[in-house]
């Protein structure tokens, strides 16, 4: 039987199913970095009937918008989101893929609109997914980002 | 009804738009030639921004305006403007918005045309996004195939800088609606990327089998810049060469965006395989029914 290595939480979120080595990147797409002050446990590579090894995030006393969490299906598209409240689970649900994603990505084309620091241009990504694959797609300029979390702003 | 408000991307039409612009441009060749004088756009204003060197592109909008009645007016050189003092692209467009009733832009930037339409309050054409987008050339392309050969049953050879040249990248995405067979003629370094291979009927071939046996040959220049040294270029470049002695007894057409360097020896020009001067006219009446499209 598994050992729970990390608390039970009173009032916050349990972001589960989060693949292998992914936990932080999902702390930095949900903006919680160091200086941050929300309670945060996390566990890596923890076993998993379903996946073989997961991460898992619970943050702590910080309301999450669905619309945020979504975001967390560009690199974890089977994660499950549980909301807790005084111990009990009164949500759970499974992320959703986006349509488009702003200020969360960068675009890799160096000469697109968006990387040019004088221009008010956001950068804005719509996502498509392909055959298992999640595709960010550059509103500018149209390149494809493959490898998210390598943009992640 | 307009059917789109701006043109950016050739992606961003269905088959049916395209079709649709090619149609409406047969209406306007007669005016594009100055034998008629439809003044729907009189009272119009556009306003040209070309951030880059272009002669074709901006002085084609520039006649299809003033064919239609409207007039122009121009950025001016970049130097002599609030660019070179700094001024955003996104101020400059807002700001023009205000002067006219449509935007014509080529700028260095990719994206920068899908950009100022967020930004513009009036229509945005897209006149080339550095090595991105030109969908108004794409869209005269087709209508010179259209129109001198038809696009059914197409066979088309596409020669030269497969790799980077944008004017191919657009051209195949567009063929493909029309279900095109697309040979493709290019030395080693300059291929087809696979991704662009992922809908269409494509065949490698060599520069004869593609004269005996395409409809039109669609030549492109092979720039110095891509070989590692000048000699290996010109090797390169002197065996996609066109020159009447090949194509004389071809029916082959012979298409080329220009403007040409070398690829097309001058003598194929009398030739009645030459149809380049006829394509970059009909960059006017395309214009024409594009201007008319976002406008009216």
């Amino acid at each position: 039987m598994n050992v729970l290595t990390i608390s039970k939480i009173r009032d916050g979120t349990v972001i589960d199913h989060i693949p292998s080595g992914k936990a932080l990147e999902v702390l930095k797409i949900l903006g919680i970095k160091r200086g941050s002050r929300e309670r945060v446990s996390m566990a890596m590579n923890v076993e998993s009937q379903k996946m073989g090894r997961k991460d898992i995030v619970k943050v702590e006393g910080k309301f999450i918008s669905e619309e945020e969490l979504n975001r967390i299906s560009l690199i974890a598209p089977e994660a499950t989101i549980n909301i807790i409240e005084n111990f009990e689970i009164k949500r759970k649900f499974r992320v959703s893929i986006p349509e488009s994603v702003e200020k969360l990505l960068r675009c890799p084309n160096m000469s697109c609109i968006s990387n040019d620091n004088k221009e008010p241009a956001t950068p804005i990504f719509r996502i498509e997914k392909t055959d298992n694959q999640v595709v960010a797609v550059c509103v500018y300029c149209g390149k494809k980002v493959y490898e998210i979390e390598e943009y992640l702003v | 009804m307009s059917r789109f408000r701006h043109l950016i991307s050739i992606d961003d039409l269905s088959k049916d738009d395209i079709e649709h612009i090619l149609k409406k441009t047969d209406d306007f060749l007669e005016a594009a030639m100055g034998r008629e004088r439809p003044r729907i756009l009189e009272g119009r204003i556009l306003v040209n921004l070309f951030f880059e060197p272009s002669t074709r592109t901006r002085m084609s909008f520039e006649s299809a305006m003033k064919r239609l009645g409207g007039e122009v007016i121009n950025l001016g050189s970049v130097e002599a403007s609030s660019v070179a003092k700094g001024e955003s692209l996104a101020d400059t467009v807002r700001v023009v918005s205000g002067y006219g009733d449509c935007i014509v832009i080529r700028h260095y930037r990719e994206g920068s045309a899908r950009f100022a339409s967020m930004v513009s309050e009036v229509p945005v054409i897209n006149a080339g996004d550095g090595a991105g987008q030109h969908p108004t050339q794409t869209l005269l392309d087709l209508y010179t195939i259209r129109k001198e050969v038809g696009l059914r049953g197409l066979k088309i050879a596409l020669v030269g800088d497969l790799k980077y040249s944008r004017t191919v990248h657009s051209l195949i995405k567009a063929l493909t609606h029309f279900k095109a067979e697309i040979l493709l003629v290019s030395p080693e370094a300059l291929r087809l990327p696979e991704e662009l291979r992922e809908n269409g009927r494509f065949a490698e071939c060599s520069l004869d089998y593609a004269v005996e046996n395409a409809d039109v040959l669609y030549v492109t220049r092979i720039q110095k810049e891509r070989f590692p040294d000048e000699d290996e270029y010109r090797k390169v470049a002197g065996s996609y060469r066109i020159t009447a002695r090949m194509v004389r007894d071809s029916d082959v057409l012979i298409m080329h965006p220009l403007p040409r360097v070398d690829e097309i020896a001058y003598d194929v020009d009398s030739l009645p395989n030459a149809i380049y001067f006829r394509q970059a006219f009909y960059g006017v009446p395309v214009r024409m029914a594009i201007l008319s499209e976002v406008m009216l």
